[in-house]
C-alpha cells in the first residue's frame, strides 16, 4: 500500500443533468493528455449519448457482477481498481449504495480504499445527497433522497468543484432530452425539476461550496514565528462567517425580535442562536406560556434557544457570545429603567465595551411606526 | 434651627424624588395603568402567505370589545418523512412575514398580540397541537371557496365539534377579495 494518500476532487451539482459527469470526463482527458495513467472505475451515462461519446478514449474497467435475490447486478470492481493501480481513477456517483455482499455498503467507502492506496480520484455528487442537507432539501423540494453521504466525506475532499447551471438552462436541457429519455421527461418536469426547486437547490449548492471554501481557509495550518501583522491578517477570515445572537425574554414582543433576527440570519447566510438570561427568580404563568411559544418558534425556524441563569446580564451575554463566536448581537428596545437602575450603563453600551468587534443592533418596534402611519 | 429645618426638608424632598423616580418611568405614567390587563385570548390561525382581511377585522373588533389578546398563529405542515420536530424554514419564509404584518396592524390599533407557530402533519393536526398546548377563548377562521387553500370543510367541522372554545367561521364573500398578504403589508424593512 502506498504511503501517500490519493487526491480527491469532487464535482458537486444541484441536480442530475447539470454536467458533473461530463466535467469529470473532460478533466480525465486533460490528465491523460498530460501523460498520466487514467482509468474509469465506474461511469453512469444514464443513456446520455454525449456522455458515452466523451468517455471514448479513456480505458473503462469492467464492472463486477453480483447476484442479489436471484438477479445479476453490476457494481464497481474495487479489487480490480486496486490491482490495476492507475494514477487517477474516475468514479461516478459517490453517494451510491452498493448491493449487499459486495464489501463496503457505500461507494464513498470504496473510494476511501482507493485513496488510501495512493490513487487519485475524481468523483461526482449532488448536493441533496449530503446528510446534513437532506432534511433541508427534502423540505424545499418535497422529495426525499435515500442515498446520502456523511458531510465529512465532502469535507475530506482536497478539491470541490461546483458544476453550476442556471435552472432555466437545466430545464432546457431536460426538455431537449439531454438529461432523461423522452418517456421520463414529463414526470421529471412535474416533480423534482420545478423551477422553484432548482432555484432553492442551486442556492444550497452555492452556499455549501462557499462554506467548504471558508472552512478550508480557516483550518489551514499556521506557520510558526509570524509577526503580529501576519497574525491579524490570518485571523481576518474568521470574521467572514457571521453568527447572530438574539437576546430574548419570555414576553410576547420577543417573537418579533426572533422573526427579524431569523430573516437577517437568512440574508447573511448565518447561524442564529437565541439567548435568554434567566434571572434566579421563578416565572409567572404568562412568562411560562411565552417561553413555550419561543421554544416552539425556535424549533420551527431551526435555531437554538439557549438559557443561562445569571443576575449579571451583560457578563452572561458576553460569555455566551465569546463561547459561540457570535459576530452580531440583536436585542429589543430596553424597558424604561426605574430608580437607581437609571444610573447604570445601558446594556448595549455595556455589551460594546465587553465585546469589541461585535456588532450590536437594536431592533425597532415597527408597530409604533404603523400606528403613526394609521393616525 | 433654620438649618435643621432645611436639612429635614431636603431629606424629605429627596425621599419623595426617589420614590417618584422608582415608580414612574422616565417619560410619562406607568404603562398599562389606564388599560386593564387582557385576559381573553383569540386565536387567529392561518396558512400560506395571506389572510382574509375580513377575518382579521373580525378578530380586531372582538379583541377591542373584549380587551382580549390576539394570537395570530401560522400553521406549518411537516412532511411525513421528516420527524415532527423538524424545522420547516422554507414554509416560514412567508409565514414569518405575514405574522409580522398582522402583528403590526393589530398593535397599531392598540391591541396586545402574542404570535404563535403551529406545526403538524396537516393543518388540522397543527391546529390540534396548538389548541392542546394553550387555552383560547375564541377561534376565528375564515372559510375559503377554494378546496386547496387553508383549512378544509372537514377541518372546520372538526373545529366546531372538538374545540373547547367559541369558534367563529367567516363565510367567504365572493365580492370581497381583500387580504393581508406577506410581502405587501409589512411596514418597513423586514
Amino acid at each position: 500500500m502506498s504511503a501517500r494518500r490519493g487526491h480527491l476532487r469532487v464535482f458537486l451539482g444541484m441536480a442530475a443533468g447539470v454536467g458533473k459527469t461530463f466535467r469529470m470526463l473532460l478533466d480525465g482527458h486533460s490528465e491523460q493528455e498530460a501523460g498520466r495513467d487514467v482509468v474509469i472505475g465506474l461511469l453512469e451515462t444514464h443513456r446520455r449519448v454525449d456522455t458515452a461519446k466523451l468517455a471514448e478514449g479513456l480505458p473503462i474497467l469492467p464492472r463486477r457482477r453480483v447476484e442479489y435475490r436471484g438477479r445479476m447486478l453490476e457494481e464497481m470492481d474495487l479489487p480490480g481498481i486496486l490491482l490495476r493501480a492507475p494514477e487517477l481513477c474516475l468514479i461516478d456517483e459517490l453517494a451510491h449504495t452498493n448491493v449487499p455482499g459486495v464489501g463496503h455498503r457505500k461507494r464513498y467507502e470504496d473510494v476511501e480504499d482507493v485513496l488510501a492506496s495512493g490513487i487519485d480520484v475524481l468523483s461526482t455528487v449532488n448536493v441533496q445527497h449530503l446528510e446534513s442537507l437532506n432534511d433541508q432539501v427534502s423540505e424545499l423540494s418535497g422529495i426525499r433522497v435515500r442515498e446520502t453521504i456523511p458531510d465529512e466525506v465532502l469535507g475530506r475532499a482536497d478539491e470541490i468543484v461546483l458544476v453550476d447551471l442556471t435552472p432555466e438552462e437545466l430545464l432546457d436541457r431536460l426538455r431537449a432530452g439531454k438529461v432523461y429519455p423522452a418517456e421520463r421527461i414529463d414526470a421529471a418536469l412535474n416533480n423534482f425539476f420545478r423551477i422553484e426547486n432548482l432555484q432553492a437547490l442551486r442556492e444550497v449548492a452555492l452556499r455549501q461550496v462557499a462554506e467548504e471554501v471558508g472552512h478550508k481557509r480557516l483550518v489551514t495550518s499556521e506557520p510558526l514565528g509570524r509577526s503580529r501583522d501576519e497574525t491579524i491578517a490570518a485571523d481576518a477570515p474568521q470574521a467572514v462567517g457571521e453568527r447572530l445572537l438574539a437576546l430574548v425574554e419570555p414576553y410576547p414582543g420577543s417573537q418579533r425580535l426572533v422573526r427579524r433576527a431569523w430573516r437577517s440570519a437568512q440574508r447573511l447566510g448565518a447561524d442564529l442562536d437565541l439567548l435568554w438570561i434567566k434571572p434566579p427568580s421563578g416565572l409567572s404563568d404568562d412568562q411560562e406560556r411565552s417561553l413555550k411559544g419561543l421554544q416552539q418558534l425556535a424549533s420551527v425556524l431551526g435555531t437554538r434557544l439557549l438559557v443561562e441563569e445569571s443576575d449579571d446580564v451583560p457578563a452572561a451575554v458576553a460569555d455566551v457570545a465569546r463561547r459561540n463566536g457570535s459576530t452580531y448581537i440583536l436585542m429589543g428596545r430596553s424597558r424604561p429603567a426605574r430608580g437607581l437602575a437609571r444610573l447604570r450603563v445601558p446594556l448595549p453600551q455595556r455589551l460594546m465595551e465587553l465585546l469589541p468587534g461585535v456588532d450590536v443592533r437594536i431592533v425597532a418596534d415597527r408597530s409604533a411606526r404603523a400606528k403613526q402611519d394609521e393616525q | 434651627m433654620s438649618s435643621a429645618i432645611l436639612i429635614v426638608v431636603g431629606v424629605a424632598c429627596l425621599v419623595v424624588g426617589l420614590a417618584g423616580g422608582y415608580w414612574l418611568p422616565p417619560h410619562g405614567r406607568r404603562p398599562g395603568k389606564d388599560r386593564p390587563k387582557p385576559v381573553k385570548r383569540i386565536l387567529l390561525p392561518f396558512t400560506g402567505s395571506s389572510i382574509s382581511r375580513r377575518a382579521f377585522d373580525a378578530a380586531v373588533r372582538l379583541a377591542t370589545a373584549e380587551n382580549a389578546t390576539i394570537v395570530p398563529a401560522f400553521l406549518a405542515r411537516v412532511p411525513r418523512y421528516l420527524p415532527i420536530e423538524s424545522a420547516v424554514p422554507a414554509q416560514c419564509s412567508d409565514g414569518m412575514v405575514l405574522l409580522e404584518a398582522i402583528e403590526q396592524k393589530a398593535e397599531a390599533q392598540g391591541l396586545t398580540v402574542d404570535a404563535r407557530v403551529g406545526r403538524g402533519r396537516s393543518y388540522r393536526d397543527a391546529l390540534r397541537r396548538l389548541l392542546a398546548d394553550e387555552h383560547f377563548d375564541r377561534v376565528i377562521v375564515s372559510a375559503t371557496d377554494s378546496p386547496r387553500i387553508g383549512l378544509s370543510g372537514e377541518d372546520l367541522e372538526w373545529l366546531l365539534e372538538r374545540v373547547p372554545a367559541e369558534v367563529l367561521i367567516l363565510r367567504p364573500a365572493p365580492d370581497d377579495k381583500r387580504e393581508i398578504s406577506a410581502a405587501a403589508s409589512v411596514n418597513g424593512h423586514f
